[in-house]
């Protein structure tokens, strides 16, 4: 990591720890977002001569106090009483960064403090989309570029969807609090829903040529992480941190050379980051202590993407394993992709005309080009060719990428060989 | 402190000539009684069923022809049936009372903040 990845990274984990608390001293999320933006870019200014403050974190929370004290006292409508909030003046003297860390609040605060960012990015008052928004920009602390790109909007479109987002936080007084107990589990599945989205989006573009994204992918890992360390009771937070790390560990053997995805049949299986492996695992154990048997979606999934990536080649995977936690994850979420992955699993493990009829009494995927691509290799295996060839030209006209659509293509000219 | 206008749908057919909600009349009754005793409830009224309401539109903006629709706004599936103005400390709060509201149980409630008049 270079000099200014360090400053960067400091600054993204850091000015969340300061926001999460000047957000609740300020009262306002715009406020408090806006005031550490500029103080981020005087950190990037500084920093660089001055080098990295032996507490980041408190030279931060003065300057963006600072600058969110200038911003209230722009806006003329504040009242006194409001900025009185604030001891530090607009001039700060070295000494008052001394002064900031011994008033720095206690660890149990902040901890608090992040969970209330947490919560709140994750409403259920606000639409799926606009948590997903605003949880990259506010908690993974992503600029608006960056976001607009992985939404496939332009970066105005996306900056006026951030302000809209925040301005309904502040106008309908969406609380700045941890949810109580009996709450508590709804909003913590609406927190990990937000989180899996961006891992969803990352590891399957909706949009565009890549096969996968690595950015986003980091990004949902570190929030995953982020709860973890500050829910570590909860074993689905536990279990998403696993999912995330075993899936992700895949990923650069899901390209080849030339940029072409590789289905999980075909990966040179060497190139899989087996620390990430190694750790997803250690996480999934902790998970299956703390949930005492019950295990959850996620638990479940991380259970599938162990069975995966830990074994040694796909012929020789667990695939009856693999069937019975697909019926153990189907029983608790009817979702008609969980029997897609079951039905390709049943044909490893009983072959193409078992994996066929299986496919068959799955309602709902029409429209998926993984169903329309999964008859049609079970259609080949039984030798009707001809058939094969028409899914696999459905599922072309379906796939929602590029790589995708190039896969199948590929796949489809090798089918109409076969024909000939 | 924040009011909060609680706007109570129901589906148009069932209230298009007579309230549905007669049974729920107690507990209508019950919940402005707990929210008043609470101090949350600023004021509220129950509307006569669409059939009696007449929609009015001014064509090409003001000192148009005003045109007349005997009936509620078309497009609508769901239709206004009354409304109460809570006045709590933020949005949770206010989910919490409008839940206990009886058209929650078999229409919906959409929470709107009120928005501040400058005169």
């Amino acid at each position: 990591m270079n000099a200014t990845d360090t400053l960067v990274e400091v600054l993204r984990s850091e000015g969340l720890r300061v926001l999460a608390t000047l957000a609740r001293t300020v009262g306002d999320l715009a406020v408090a977002e806006d005031a550490l933006s500029e103080a981020t870019i005087t950190a990037l200014n500084t920093w660089p001569k001055t080098g990295i403050p032996d507490n980041p974190r408190a030279w931060l929370a003065v300057v963006a106090r600072r600058k969110a004290l200038d911003l209230l006292r722009r806006e003329s409508a504040r009242s006194a009483k409001e900025t009185a909030a604030f001891r530090w003046g607009t001039e700060a003297a070295p000494d008052q960064i001394e002064e900031a860390i011994e008033a720095m609040e206690p660890e149990t605060s902040l901890h608090d403090d992040m969970l209330r960012l947490i919560f709140t990015c994750c409403h259920p008052a606000l639409g799926r989309e606009a948590q997903v928004a605003l949880s990259l920009r506010t908690l993974a602390r992503l600029e608006v570029p960056a976001i607009a790109r992985a939404f496939l909007v332009s970066e105005t479109t996306m900056a006026k969807r951030l302000v809209r987002v925040r301005s309904k936080i502040a106008t309908a007084r969406i609380p700045y609090a941890i949810p109580s107990d009996a709450e508590l589990p709804g909003r913590l599945a609406a927190v990990l829903a937000v989180v899996y989205l961006i891992a969803t989006e990352a590891h399957a573009p909706t949009g565009g040529d890549a096969v996968a994204r690595v950015d986003l992918e980091a990004e949902a890992i570190r929030l995953a992480r982020l709860l973890a360390g500050l829910m570590p009771g909860e074993p689905e937070t536990l279990s998403l941190v696993a999912l995330l790390l075993l899936t992700s560990a895949r990923t650069s053997a899901r390209t080849d050379a030339d940029g072409n995805p590789v289905t999980l049949a075909d990966q040179d299986r060497t190139r899989w980051n087996h620390a990430a492996i190694a750790e997803g695992s250690a996480w999934l154990s902790e998970a299956v202590e703390r949930s005492g048997g019950a295990a959850g979606s996620y638990q479940i999934q991380a259970h599938l993407a162990a069975a995966h990536s830990t074994a040694p080649s796909w012929q020789e995977t667990d695939w009856d394993g693999i069937v019975g936690l697909y019926d153990l994850l189907g029983s608790i979420t009817a979702n008609p992709v969980v029997a897609l992955n079951r039905a390709i699993a049943v044909t490893q493990r009983d072959g193409p005309e078992a994996g066929l009829a299986a496919l068959k009494t799955i309602g709902g995927l029409e429209h998926s080009h993984l169903w329309h691509a999964a008859l049609a290799d079970n259609l080949r295996r039984l030798g009707h060719t001809s058939e094969a060839a028409g899914e696999l030209h459905t599922a072309v006209t379906l796939a929602p990428g590029e790589a995708e659509q190039r896969l199948l293509q590929n796949r489809l000219r090798a089918v109409r060989s076969e024909l000939r | 402190m924040t009011q909060y206008v609680a706007l109570c749908y129901y589906d148009r057919n069932q209230y298009w000539d007579s309230p549905p909600e007669l049974e729920f009349s107690p507990q209508y009754t019950e919940f402005a009684r707990r929210a008043t005793e609470a101090g949350v409830m600023r004021g509220g009224e129950a509307l006569h069923p669409v059939a009696m309401s007449t929609t009015i539109t001014v064509s090409g903006g003001k000192g148009g022809d005003v045109l007349l629709v005997d009936g509620p706004y078309a497009e609508a599936k769901e239709v206004l049936a009354g409304y109460f103005l809570l006045e709590v400390a933020d949005l949770d709060e206010a989910v919490a009372w409008a839940a206990q509201i009886p058209a929650a149980w078999r229409g919906k409630i959409e929470l709107r903040p009120i928005a501040p008049v400058h005169t």
